[in-house]
């Protein structure tokens, strides 16, 4: 197992930013997801990995080996660098048989031919498309093409895996499944993975590592709690997180001694180890940690039901108070009418603090 | 975030490992590689020849000696600008065959692609019968050189004018057709207007196609009627076509040769393309030159004019196929009428000239139109001398099978050769999307359509008829005809190469690439198979254009590389009427034969690729 090295990665298409700084460590054996919304640089760095774009500044190691760096004038192809690499459009060759399209690039390695036949027949078990074997991908389903693309993969054997927003071409019934069986293959395989998506929930269920990118920068990086639950700053507490988490400005004022964040209804008291860098800060909790009651509670807040949408597990609620909006997730099917009062209340221990300014989370982790 | 300032960590240029970086960065990058050789070898057969010419039409040539005793060879003059221009020769060299050049331009074109844009509307669009019949006889005259009809007119209308035989008309009315009749101005305008009505129909019946009903049924519902609705949306619609069809139609016929020839150099009526072949036959290579000048200059202005209008890129975007409905106009009662119309149109324009030139290869004698002692000689018949000078019949004419063979080979190692350097142009442009090469590489690749056929030729004879850089003098040899064929089917074939390129979605190369496959493999495995169906087509239509070439071709020919249309032309000249009827038919046969055998190879594919031409 090795590890994935990148420094400084900058790379600008036409004086266009399109990565304006990165230093990335892919731990050996670990899954790695870069995260975020479209045009944030995610593909950029994933296809500089491969090789298959060109930094203009900066240093990549596979393993041991040096395959890129600007400073030392090196670069290595990319049909030297030994990688698997899956795209969003899985990339068959449409004129060749599911077995030509996974023992092609075997084959042009001049493996014996029993070799060949042996990771063909691995590869075509690991992901069950043994009986497809003479099939042409036209002739295979969405997922189907998708495990093909997998099994070439696998057929290579690479120390190395890339994949570019692999599932979102699937049906999302498909789509969870395959995310299982892409982390089963991880785990098979034991190698060093990058993975590409814009897919919050691909990359919590997936991944050790998260790379949140946006604008061509690093938000933040840390594993999926982390990322959750402490989010760095404003951009990945809103960008993660389904349905998207509770946001309120207020101003600050201290009372008795004690730091106070009154945002519309809500009085917030600031926990002793945030320390306040401005008048306003902007506080936020995800849905599932506000707490509902139908019953009046001391202390909690008086609100009208907005809107009510059970998915099945679970019940998305909205609710309204006088100064404010929020949303909530309770387990469940909920069955309650618009309307009708409920009170609600933060567990505090929950709610994280930001910097309107500089965005940046006031809880420093851990 | 603190932002890391955005400096860049910089090779001095010209250290070791600099170079070294550039050089692996270079191995990266195939396309770039490609790209430039393609442009550097594009370059030099297509812009060094138009230099070349600028550059003799200025300097003093040897014949010019006839005129200026004291000139030295190669020094610099304006002796052929002022012949051209403002000497004395200036009305016959320049100002009439200009005139007569741009009169049969404007009415075949006029006439040309209304019945084209006409028959396109009535096949694509109405109810007429035999929809699928009339259009593949309809392109058959594409597969024929442009000259077949002035032959068949010459066989018709032939008059005593030139001496030598009489046509049909002669022969069965006992009337000497007048000469405004037999040759010249109509003749050749009728003649050309049947063949090249065929590029209006194949423009406007592409363009046609695309039309979506519902656009017109929109104009409907927004309270359009009927005569509205064709000019606001469906004439808008076509007007790119349409444009390209005016445009292509009269470049071609500018720098058309065969029916001009056959039908205007007996008389004397010269049209600029004659002229050009007249004075390098005189060995005046100087004034040709300047008058091969100006016919590229008059085809620039004429494409800049086309792309000032309309847009020269949009009018060669094909636009692929989601399906749609078009609905069939009812022709009502006009149906049968109009179907008959087309029927006539057919047999005149296809049947009739390959008869008649059937006919006059049996009649034994030229000129005498029975239809006793029809003999087979001029096909089968050996050498006999008291018959056509003692020339034998095709299948034991060494002359003729030798040209048949020529003809065969420039015609499949032109197509294969023209694919493969399509692609690889389309390679490099379509990966290199965007740069700077890429725009150049696709210019240059479409700068060939600015040169008229016989401009092209008089430039390459000029240029390679002596050693030219490492390549030996190519007068005579069969690679100066393949090399010519190429180059002028570059617009063309680049354009199909770029087109198939663009449907090989990138990251089926850049996932072999991943796979460690290096780029011939990557090729022969996977661009090549990919793009086949794409350029067989291509390919078919460089097969024809070339096989039927002779305006092209017709400077450069020699007996050592005789192809088919030069022999035709050759035995017209001798007025040995039945070889050249005979050899004519032979030739159609060999073209539609081959296509024929491409269109059961691909699977039907064949000619319909012409759409996109």
């Amino acid at each position: 197992m090795q590890k994935i090295v990148l420094n400084g990665i900058q790379k600008s298409y036409a004086k266009e930013p399109a990565v304006r700084h990165l230093d990335l460590i892919v731990e050996p054996g670990s899954f790695l997801t870069i995260l975020g919304p479209s045009g944030c640089g995610k593909t950029t760095t994933l296809r500089s990995i491969a090789g298959l774009e060109e930094p203009d500044a900066g240093d990549i190691q596979l393993g041991d080996r040096t395959v890129f760096s600007r400073s030392q004038g090196i670069i290595v192809p990319p049909e030297q660098r030994n990688l698997g690499l899956i795209f969003q459009s899985y990339a068959l060759w449409p004129h060749m048989t599911v077995e030509r399209n996974i023992t092609l690039a075997l084959k042009e390695q001049k493996l014996s031919s029993g070799e060949v036949e042996s990771r063909l027949q691995s590869a075509l078990e690991m992901v069950q498309l043994t009986p497809y074997r003479n099939r042409y991908p036209s002739e295979l389903s969405g997922g189907q093409q998708q495990r093909v693309a997998v099994a070439r993969l696998i057929a290579l054997r690479s120390q190395f895996l890339l994949m570019d927003e692999p599932l979102s071409n699937l049906d999302a019934k498909l789509r969870t499944e395959m995310r299982t069986e892409l982390k089963r293959l991880h785990r098979e395989l034991e190698a060093t993975t990058v993975y590409v998506t814009h897919d919050q929930i691909e990359a919590l269920t997936l991944s050790d590592i998260i790379v949140v990118m946006n604008g061509g920068l690093v938000m933040q990086q840390g594993t999926p709690y982390d990322i959750y639950h402490h989010p760095g700053n404003l951009f990945v507490a809103e960008f993660i997180g389904d349905p998207p988490i509770n946001k309120f400005t207020g101003s600050f004022i201290r009372e008795d001694g004690v730091g106070i964040l009154q945002c519309g209804d809500h009085r917030l008291t600031l926990p002793c180890h945030v320390i306040p860098t401005r008048e306003t800060l902007v506080a936020t909790i995800r849905p599932e940690n506000i707490m509902i009651s139908e019953q009046e509670k001391d202390g909690w807040l008086k609100t009208t039901l907005d809107s009510v949408q059970p998915t099945g597990a679970s019940t998305i609620l909205q609710v309204k108070s006088e100064k404010s909006v929020m949303t909530l997730l309770q387990p469940g099917f909920m069955r309650m009418a618009v309307g009708d009062s409920v009170w609600v209340q933060m567990d505090m221990t929950k709610v994280n603090y930001f910097d309107p300014e500089t965005e940046q989370n006031l809880i420093s982790e851990g | 975030m603190a932002l890391p300032q955005t400096d860049r960590p910089r090779l001095p240029v010209f250290s070791a490992r600099n170079i070294s970086y550039q050089f692996y960065r270079l191995r990266n990058r195939p396309e770039l590689i490609l790209g430039v050789l393609c442009l550097a070898v594009l370059g030099l057969l297509v812009l060094v020849p138009l230099f070349e010419i600028i550059h003799d039409s200025l300097t003093y040539q040897s014949y010019d000696k006839a005129y200026r005793p004291d000139a030295e060879v190669g020094g610099f003059t304006l002796f052929h600008l002022e012949r051209v221009f403002t000497g004395p020769l200036s009305y016959a060299l320049l100002i009439k065959p200009l005139l007569n050049s741009i009169g049969i331009g404007f009415f075949v074109t006029a006439i040309g692609v209304s019945v084209g844009a006409g028959l396109a509307w009535l096949l694509v669009r109405t109810n007429i019968h035999f929809k699928g019949t009339f259009g593949a006889l309809i392109v058959i005259p594409y597969m024929m050189p442009s000259w077949v009809l002035a032959l068949a007119w010459l066989s018709l209308f032939k008059n005593d004018r030139i001496g030598g035989t009489e046509g049909m008309f002669t022969s069965l009315f006992g009337v000497q057709p007048p000469d405004w009749v037999s040759y010249g101005f109509l003749p050749i305008v009728i003649c050309l207007a049947l063949h090249y009505y065929v590029y209006g129909y194949l423009l406007m019946s592409g363009a046609l196609a695309t039309v979506d009903s519902e656009l017109e049924e929109a104009g409907a519902i927004c309270g359009m009627n009927r005569r509205q609705r064709l000019w606001r949306i469906t004439v808008p619609l076509l007007m790119p076509a349409l444009g390209s069809a005016i445009v292509l139609t009269f470049i071609r016929i500018l720098g058309t040769f065969g029916t001009p020839a056959l039908l205007g150099l007996p008389v004397r009526f010269f049209t600029f393309s004659t002229q050009i072949y007249a004075s390098l036959n005189a060995r005046n290579s100087g004034d040709a030159y300047v008058l091969a000048l100006v016919l590229i200059v008059m085809a620039i202005t004429f494409i800049w004019i086309n792309s000032r209008i309309i847009g020269i890129r949009k009018s060669f975007v094909t636009l692929t196929g989601k399906g749609f409905r078009q609905n069939e106009i009812g022709l009502g009662m006009w149906r049968w009428p109009a179907t008959i119309g087309v029927s006539i149109f057919v047999v005149i324009t296809v049947f009739m000239p390959m008869l008649i030139l059937l006919w006059e290869s049996l009649i034994i004698t030229p000129g005498e139109y029975t239809f006793e002692g029809l003999t087979a000689h001029f096909w089968f018949g050996e050498s006999d001398p008291d018959i056509a000078y003692g020339e034998p019949g095709i299948i034991h004419s060494p002359g003729i099978l030798t040209a048949l063979w020529n003809s065969i080979k420039l015609g499949v190692s032109a197509a294969v050769v023209n694919g493969f350097v399509g692609l690889m142009i389309g390679y490099a442009a379509v990966r290199g999307r965007g740069s700077l090469l890429s725009k150049w590489l696709e210019g240059v690749a479409f700068a060939p359509y600015i040169f008229p056929s016989i401009a092209l030729g008089a430039i390459y004879i000029g240029m390679f008829s002596t050693p030219f850089g490492p390549i030996p003098a190519l007068y005579g040899t069969f690679a100066i005809l393949l090399l010519i064929t190429v180059v002028k089917n570059l617009p063309f074939t680049s354009r199909t190469g770029i087109a198939a390129m663009l449907q090989i979605d990138k990251s089926l190369e850049e996932t072999a690439r991943v796979q460690g496959i290096g780029w011939f493999r990557r090729m022969v495995q996977i661009i090549i198979p990919m793009s086949t169906s794409g350029l067989i087509s291509g390919m078919l239509l460089t097969f024809i254009t070339t096989m039927r070439e002779l305006s092209l071709i017709i400077l450069l020919l020699s007996p050592t590389n005789m192809v088919l249309t030069g022999l035709i032309f050759n035995y017209n000249e001798q007025d040995m009427t039945q070889h050249s009827g005979a050899v004519t038919l032979l030739l159609v046969m060999v073209i539609i034969g081959m296509n024929l055998v491409v269109r059961v190879l691909s699977g039907g594919k064949g000619l319909s690729g012409l759409k996109s031409g």
